[in-house]
């Protein structure tokens, strides 16, 4: 018997699984790059974080949604991978579970599961975590780089608070001493800082989103203008006040800014669909995010900036129209 | 103290001497004078918002119905609430209500995969609308069912229910309204509205295939070929196109047994005492 | 390195498959019967205007054009006219058709059949339009749009540059391709008489990139005739769209509902072109076309020269094709062809291809959520947003909706539901769509 099909007869072999498997590969470097930095502690949280989203985005697709099982396209592990990134590596297991939760089942799964959810899982689940658990949110253990078991537990502040200290002391003898203690630029780039396990490394970050442009994943319209923007406003602020507190290079490449712009806020689901929807989207997300840094109480503000944001982007996507073909330019 | 419990007065009976002032010109600014003819109309609908009457919804056809007078009135149904409400709204109204005998929705297609075998494989979206752009459908039949169910997503009655053995649409005839949704989402016309005759017994012609008999034969055992046997039996009955037309003027109880069974093909169905 | 041309918007590049670009045309030869739908154009069907029982030679007029737009119908065999009644096309539709028993093979007269290339017109742009019309052509690349009334510059318009769309940007099909560079000459002369018609000077032969040999042959011929330029254009789907690529060659983009006259541009398929100088300057009615005969379940791909209203089955025969392998016929090209259910259906003017396709590769595959990823939007060539249009389509967004998001200017190309990585038959949506808007 013929089969009878609508047009197109054929179509493209880069599928959701596809897609999906390439952003797990981008996110490989960083994962290397936190166990390097962060040693067995951090594989810990990773995988814990991993195996909860995925156990609980099986869990609801099979007894609660019923519909299509979305546990093979690997999206839950991006989940798990991106809310274990945005951790600090001695987070208790139990409370990754909770993020997990808060991730998988009532960010993503209570909405509709796959493609209908309005936040970034993983953001949600982080932010939910950072305001339940702030004291263990905020404790950041020193990288040792290859090191597999930190020595002594130390701790110390990431290089957004001290500088956001710093200019806030003014400039005292003790701010002096909080300023030698400053890591280096190169230092902040390949990961050698306290932060979360996988927001460190710059270099590893930017090694996913080349393997993701490489790919076609993503277009360089979000990480291009979300950083742009950021990089720009806080010149500006630091060109106008001089004070260390603006200091663009460190904005760039400490905190969250490098993993939010590169994986969080160009998340197909929660980001606009157009071109144009995008670059608004990004440059709003921008600007957010140097508000927050640079006048709230707290010294990180990419995940709420990417938040927000989300919340605008059936807005955005209704009002941002890409040009018709024939449509006056 | 004693002043700054007068000042927290003072400004929050300010706000709320303003808000007042604001909300009384607001609501005389744009004050809608209530209808209460078509209130008390509205009251009586079935509610359901089906479309079905040709308004928007039932508070749409509420309102027309209080604006129209006694001759557009008599053109106004609700095929939903049928006489019975038609009755209430008539006497809210004043007018005699429109004269209309119960009806439902009948499907006159019996495209069955027995009766009518698939032949090709349709390999597309689930949507009848696109399956008969593409193809004649997989019984070969340019006018049989394409059994993909666009009528019973339309249904808002769960008249219709899908079985998945024939592949065919099912009518629950108690629950349809017969309010036309699925007349107009099959895109080849397959439902009609049916009156039920005095003693609710229904008869129609269950095909819709306007091919020469021996062509809808081919596809379709239960196709009506044209051959006129209803129409020698009772010369209400016309055939055009090869197909058979029986108008809704004939008997269904005194002629629905005898038709039925005479038709070679078995395409005239008839159904005795429906309590619709 | 030189010039190419392309689109700038939307756009995709689908696998090539060009395995028959290097077999020459052959004769398809004649089949027992021979189908003739009277409609095989946009428009009116045509008047029959012989009997059932007549004896037909090849070229023989058997429908005559009924209305504006409209088109003749010859006979493309010799024989008796056995039937005449409704028959079903290729999609088990039934309309219209006229059979006939071949009998040897005789030509009309008139029909001048030598090999030799005509490079002289003697005629005014009267007679040109006047031969094209009583020759039956319509524009062959698929849409079937009569091309005496493309040909005819409407009052107050001015045509200034006539564009030969000699691309085939679809999968498989390489009839154009194989035409391009056997009859090089004829296209040319073709373009030639158009321009004659339409009174300007200029033409532009639109080739794509993966046509090496298409483009040599032309460009060296194009020498010899001034007026003539050949263009290379970029491989890209769907870079052979009209208003594509009138984008690409002039820059000049075709505004919502208008057609290429508008911008000063007409746009005529090879194969068109070809048949108009058949018609012109050998006095041949159109009434056999090139076909490529392939696809992953086609044992011997070609490329055929096929009478109008041969069955499909013949060709799929003709290949020595078990059709027990093949799971979908499509005709036409993988992306806008569409797949049939009757294999008996006659082909016609309009069939540039018998595709016979077998596997997952060219089944409907498994269709999962939208994930929001955006890429219907960035292909689609008209700037749409086929994400909307489904939301609208599927949750009843109404006329106004539609309109607003311009489904009417979707060109049918299915770039969206080709991209689409949840395999979402988003072209399905705006089809329905387009179905809605056409209702009111």
């Amino acid at each position: 018997m013929l089969k009878v099909s609508t047009n197109p007869h054929i179509q493209t072999n880069r599928d959701t699984k596809s897609l999906m498997l390439d952003v797990v590969i981008a996110l490989m470097p960083a994962a290397i790059a936190a166990v390097l930095f962060f040693g067995v502690d951090a594989l810990r949280v990773i995988l814990t974080s991993v195996a909860a989203c995925v156990m609980f985005e099986y869990l609801a697709c099979r007894y609660w949604l019923k519909c299509g099982n979305t546990t093979c396209d690997y999206s839950a592990i991006i989940t798990g991978l991106l809310l274990a990134y945005n951790l600090p590596s001695t987070m208790p297991c139990w409370m990754i579970l909770i993020g997990a939760f808060v991730a998988i089942i009532i960010t993503k799964i209570c909405f509709g599961g796959l493609g209908c959810n309005i936040f970034n899982p993983a953001l949600a689940g982080r932010v939910f975590l950072f305001i339940s658990f702030p004291v263990q949110m905020t404790v950041w253990p020193k990288p040792y780089f290859l090191q597999m078991f930190s020595p002594d537990g130390e701790t110390g502040a990431t290089t957004l608070r001290m500088i956001k200290s710093i200019g806030k002391a003014g400039e005292t003898s003790q701010s002096m001493y909080l300023l030698n203690d400053l890591p280096e630029y190169w230092e902040m780039f390949l990961g050698n800082t306290g932060g979360c396990i996988g927001e460190v490394s710059a270099l590893a970050i930017l090694l996913g989103l080349a393997f993701m442009l490489y790919r076609k994943v993503i277009s360089w319209h979000i990480p291009v203008y979300y950083i742009g923007t950021v990089v720009l406003l806080t010149s500006l602020l630091y060109w106008l006040t001089g004070n260390v507190r603006y200091l663009p290079l460190a904005h760039l490449l400490s905190g969250g800014l490098m993993l939010g712009a590169v994986f969080m806020a160009t998340d197909y689901t929660t980001s606009p669909m157009t071109i144009k929807g995008r670059i608004i989207f990004a440059i709003m997300c921008g600007i957010l995010t140097v508000i927050i840094r640079a006048f709230s109480a707290y010294p990180e503000g990419v995940s709420f900036a990417i938040l927000v944001m989300n919340a605008f982007v059936p807005l955005i996507d209704k009002y941002a129209v890409q040009r018709y073909f024939g449509e006056k330019k | 103290m004693d002043k700054l419990i007068l000042i927290n007065i003072l400004i929050m009976g300010g706000v709320a001497a303003t808000a007042a002032l604001v909300l009384y010109f607001v609501s005389r600014r744009f004050r809608v004078e209530p209808d209460e003819i078509a209130e008390k109309i509205a009251a009586v609908l079935p509610q359901a918002n089906c479309g079905g009457c040709g308004c928007a919804g039932c508070a749409d056809f509420a309102s027309t119905c209080s604006k129209a007078d006694e001759e557009s009135f008599a053109k106004l149904y609700c095929p939903v609430g049928g006489a019975k409400v038609m009755s209430k709204v008539a006497a809210i109204k004043g007018y005699a209500a429109a004269d209309k005998k119960p009806s439902v929705a009948v499907l006159r297609c019996q495209g069955t995969c027995t009766n009518a075998p698939a032949k090709i494989v349709y390999d597309a979206v689930s949507s009848c609308r696109i399956a008969n752009q593409i193809s004649v459908g997989s019984s070969g039949c340019p006018n049989g069912c394409l059994h993909l169910g666009d009528c019973v997503k339309v249904c808002r009655f769960g008249a219709l229910s899908f079985d998945e053995k024939t592949q065919m649409p099912v009518i629950d005839i108690s629950k349809c309204t017969s309010c036309g949704a699925c007349v107009k989402a099959c895109p080849r016309g397959l439902f009609e509205i049916r009156e039920l005759s005095a003693k609710g017994s229904l008869l129609y012609v269950a095909c819709r295939n306007t091919q020469k008999g021996a062509l809808a034969r081919k596809n379709c055992s239960k196709a009506c070929i044209g051959c006129q046997k209803c129409a020698k039996l009772n010369p209400e009955i016309t055939v055009e196109n090869n197909l058979s037309v029986i108008p809704q003027t004939i008997d269904a109880k005194e002629w629905g047994a005898q038709l039925s069974e005479n038709c070679p093909s078995g395409a005239i169905i008839y159904r005795e005492k429906i309590n619709a | 390195m030189p010039k190419t041309y392309t689109f700038p918007m939307g756009g995709i590049h689908v696998d090539k498959h060009k395995i028959t670009s290097d077999s020459s045309i052959e004769f398809a030869g004649l089949p027992e019967f021979v189908t003739i739908p009277v409609k095989q154009h946009i428009g009116a069907p045509s008047k029959i205007i012989v009997n059932k029982g007549d004896k037909v030679k090849v070229g023989t007029l058997l429908a005559d054009f009924d209305g504006v737009v409209s088109s003749d119908v010859h006979s493309s065999v010799s024989g008796e006219i056995v039937k005449m009644e409704a028959t079903p096309n290729a999609n088990g539709y039934y309309e219209t058709m006229i059979t006939i028993k071949v009998e040897g093979d005789e030509w009309e007269k008139s029909i001048d059949r030598s090999p030799e290339v005509v490079r002289d017109i003697n005629y005014t742009a009267e007679e040109i339009v006047q031969k094209i019309r009583e020759s039956g052509i319509v524009g062959m690349g698929g849409a079937g749009f009569p091309t005496p009334i493309k040909t005819t510059i409407p009052e107050g318009k001015k045509a200034e540059i006539l564009i030969i769309n000699g691309i085939e940007c679809e999968p498989f099909l390489t009839a154009d391709d194989r035409l391009m560079q056997e009859c090089a000459e004829q296209i040319i002369m073709g373009a030639r008489v158009l321009n004659r018609a339409l009174g300007i000077q200029n033409a532009v032969i639109a080739i794509d990139e993966n046509k090496p040999k298409a483009i040599a042959e032309l460009q060296r011929l194009s020498k010899l005739y001034v007026g003539v330029n050949v263009r290379v254009c970029r491989t890209k789907y769907p870079q052979g769209g009209e208003k594509q690529l009138i984008r690409a060659i002039t820059g000049k983009e075709i505004p919502s509902g208008k057609l290429p006259i508008d911008v000063g541009c007409v746009v005529q398929n090879a194969g068109t072109t070809f048949a108009v100088y058949e018609a012109v300057l050998k006095n041949k009615p159109l009434f056999e076309r090139i076909i490529t005969v392939s696809g992953n379940a086609c044992t011997n791909p070609a490329n055929y020269r096929v009478r109008v209203g041969t069955p499909v089955s013949y060709l799929i025969e003709k290949t020595k094709t078990d059709i027990s392998d093949v799971e979908k016929v499509v005709l036409g090209g993988p992306m806008m062809g569409t797949s049939i259910t009757n294999i008996d259906a006659p082909t016609t003017k309009l069939t540039s291809g018998v595709l016979l396709l077998k596997g997952k590769e060219f089944g409907k595959k498994y269709q999962t959520n939208c994930i929001r990823c955006g890429k219907c939007a960035t292909v689609c060539p008209a700037g749409l947003r086929p994400f909307a249009i489904k939301d609208a389509v599927l949750y009843n967004g109404g006329v106004a909706e539609l309109k607003e998001l311009h489904a009417m200017d979707c060109i049918e190309c299915g770039c969206c539901a080709y991209s689409c990585p949840a395999h979402l038959p988003l072209l399905d949506y705006c089809k329905l769509a387009k179905q809605e808007l056409r209702k009111k």
